[in-house]
């Protein structure tokens, strides 16, 4: 994540092709690595520097909220970013580029399974030292990864299928209420459902069950909208889906026994950080297999000539229909997971605010997309925390970037790219693997 | 029994009658065309047998089993072909992807290898990748199999529109005017690509053409369509010399 943010600052000046050049030798592997040590460094010696510069506490989001909120600590703060991250991360890079390009060759002679879980338990890791920082870190995270799952999901109609959909964030309400009603049901004491009827110990483990009901009761509500709106092509969806999304809203607030409008609450804590990490990396994966086969790819047939997809025997509503529900089941899993990381839900969260939020993170992020989808949803949500310290202006520099973007790449920052997980791990030391 | 059958074929647009009792019979490997005067109905007539439209009457059989009424990937996936005349590729695909993708209906994996990557999507993948490659080299754009198709030029279009109809597997195959917008050079191409698929796959072909050089040079029957009306029906010579024909395209009194 950081490594985009943090490669440049540390090489020698040679120039900026020469340290492109440089960079694009280390393989992912090396990067990863290098973050390791660096958030390692954080979490021995970070206390003991921030003490030692005279910064109260360990700069918690790369030193940017600190320097909002006090300007005159920039010089130390930035100092601390150089040390901790900046600086072991291009020292590292570099010293380990041979030994990590030869890991990564090895690593990809073997079934692809073992580099791709290789390359996930070092991100883990990375995200799991970074987070045991502070607890607004992992909340942090876990509401990044989620953002992730609902851009990915929300990419799939509005990038690939070139609908336009706006009830995302119903479909996240039905998840988040289906999974709240069946782990509170069953497995907390709570002043609606009263005492719960399986032992707790059990709930951890059918905690991806009741994940996959959130997903299906919101691929459910998708069937709804999927059979009167699917029958011609035009602005029809975005009207229904936006009349589903208040429906939902109202129906959940009109709901006694799961709250009304004050919401829903008791969840028990299932959300761990380990929990939202496989089901984002599991929802990647998916997305990302879905959209590269050629069943997936008949989504991109429809959007670019329907008429032309139907003569070349693509059945155009099926797929249509098909796809707009299995990303409203991941935008049900992203819901679940959000209800049980903030352990409170109530029916206000999940209304146009939250709509513009995804959206500006698929049309920021890029369409057609997974690459787009990722650095859309982690860059927004964590800009937007980093900015928090701005209260007002906040809104004035997000959007005026969404702005900046539509005008110079009107598709997004990294649109109609394929992700390709075999290629990304492999290893750079070959000129022709520059990138 | 022909391959493809249709009989007295109608349809009305409202109180516009765009096609009048319209027959047709093709037998296998048979070519046949096409042709008539702008607004004839020539288009129309397509789109009412690739299911795009309902015929208001009439009949139409492939092998025997009738087909009107049903969707047009239905129909593609019984066996008929076609391009378009406004080309209607994919412009975010390439050329690759456009002729994988109309192996569709015949994907012999569902919903669960496309979400979790089986083994058996895998080697489908490459069964029709190979396939569609073997389409691209017949058509000679094999090289051109990983470029987006805005960047080709336009004769190399109209072959991967070509090469996208072949792989549904069709047992007839419609051309919408394959030869429009194109120079000599292309024009000559296109003839040798299009006797070759005849030759090769032994298909029927029916195609809609306003060139009559290459009308006459390929086709076996020809049907001349006015106003939604056949007035004329036979081999390429007897096309040439019927009155009817004449008068539908120069007019009156050049015939006097």
């Amino acid at each position: 994540m950081e490594a985009n943010r943090d490669k440049s600052p540390s090489h020698p000046p040679r120039g900026k092709g020469a340290l492109r050049r440089a960079c694009g030798r280390v393989p992912l592997l090396g990067w990863l690595l290098a973050i390791l040590c660096a958030v390692l460094l954080e979490h021995y010696l970070g206390k003991a520097l921030a003490d030692l510069l005279g910064l109260r506490k360990i700069p918690v989001l790369l030193g940017v909220v600190t320097i909002l909120k006090k300007p005159l600590l920039m010089p130390k703060t930035v100092l601390f970013v150089f040390l901790i991250y900046a600086l072991p991360i291009g020292l590292t890079a570099r010293l380990i580029r041979e030994p990590a390009n030869w890991l990564a060759e090895r690593l990809m002679r073997m079934p692809v399974l073992i580099p791709a879980a290789v390359h996930l338990a070092i991100l883990y890791a990375i995200l799991h030292i970074w987070g045991d920082v502070s607890a607004y870190r992992v909340l942090t995270l876990k509401l990044t990864l989620i953002a992730v799952m609902l851009t990915l999901s929300l990419n799939v109609i509005n990038g690939y299928m070139g609908e336009f959909s706006c009830s995302h964030p119903g479909f996240m309400a039905l998840g988040a209420y289906a999974t709240s009603v069946f782990t509170v049901g069953l497995f907390a004491t709570d002043k609606i459902f009263g005492p719960a009827l399986l032992p707790e110990a059990l709930g951890v483990y059918l905690f991806p069950v009741a994940l996959f009901l959130g997903g299906m009761v919101a691929a459910l509500g998708a069937l709804v909208i999927a059979i009167p709106s699917f029958r011609t092509r035009g602005d029809y969806l975005a009207i229904i889906s936006l009349a589903f999304l208040f429906i939902v809203k109202s129906m959940i607030e009109n709901l006694e026994f799961v709250g009304g409008p004050r919401g829903l609450s008791s969840q028990p804590d299932y959300a761990s950080l380990p929990m939202v990490f496989s089901a984002c990396a599991l929802c990647v994966w998916i997305i990302n297999n879905f959209v590269r086969s050629t069943i997936g790819k008949a989504l991109n047939a429809v959007r670019d000539d329907e008429m032309a997809a139907d003569a070349m025997t693509v059945n155009t509503r099926r797929t249509k229909m098909v796809a707009f529900m299995f990303a409203a089941f991941w935008a049900g899993v992203a819901g679940g997971l959000f209800a049980h990381v903030l352990r409170y839900v109530n029916p206000a969260t999940f209304g146009i605010q939250k709509l513009a939020e995804v959206l500006a993170m698929v049309y920021f992020g890029g369409l057609n997309s997974v690459y787009g989808s990722i650095v859309g949803a982690v860059s927004l949500s964590m800009l937007s925390e980093a900015l928090r310290p701005l209260e007002i202006f906040k809104w004035i520099i997000i959007p005026l970037l969404l702005i900046l973007v539509m005008i110079f790449r009107p598709t997004g920052l990294i649109a109609f790219k394929e992700f390709d997980g075999r290629r990304l791990m492999q290893p750079r030391n070959r000129p022709d693997n520059e990138v | 029994m022909a391959l493809l059958e249709i009989r007295h074929m109608t349809h009305h647009f409202g109180g516009l009658r765009a096609v009048h009792d319209y027959n047709l019979s093709i037998e296998p490997g048979q070519v046949r065309g096409l042709i008539g005067p702008n607004g004839a109905g020539k288009t129309t007539i397509f789109n009412l047998i690739t299911g795009i439209y309902r015929p208001s009457e009439g009949q139409i059989l492939l092998d025997g089993a009738p087909i009107a009424g049903l969707a047009p990937y239905q129909i593609a996936d019984r066996g008929l072909g076609r391009t378009f005349q406004d080309l209607r590729l994919w412009r975010h695909m390439t050329v690759l992807e456009h002729v994988k993708l109309a192996h569709y209906s015949k994907l012999r994996y569902g919903l669960f290898g496309a979400f979790f990557g089986t083994p058996a999507r895998h080697r489908e993948e490459d069964r029709i990748t190979r396939r569609s490659m073997e389409l691209l080299e017949m058509m000679n754009v094999a090289h051109l199999a990983d470029q987006l198709v805005p960047n080709l030029p336009y004769g190399a279009q109209r072959r991967v529109e070509m090469a996208r109809a072949l792989a549904t597997g069709p047992k007839v195959l419609f051309l919408d005017e394959p030869t429009a917008g194109m120079n000599p050079e292309e024009l000559i191409q296109m003839m040798a690509i299009i006797r070759k698929v005849r030759q090769s796959l032994g298909l029927a072909i029916f195609l809609i053409e306003h060139r009559l050089k290459m009308v006459m040079e390929l086709c076996d029957i020809i049907q001349t369509l006015v106003f939604g009306e056949v007035i004329a029906e036979g081999s390429p010579e007897e096309i040439q010399n019927n009155p009817a024909v004449i008068e539908a395209y120069l007019g009156k009194e050049i015939v006097e």
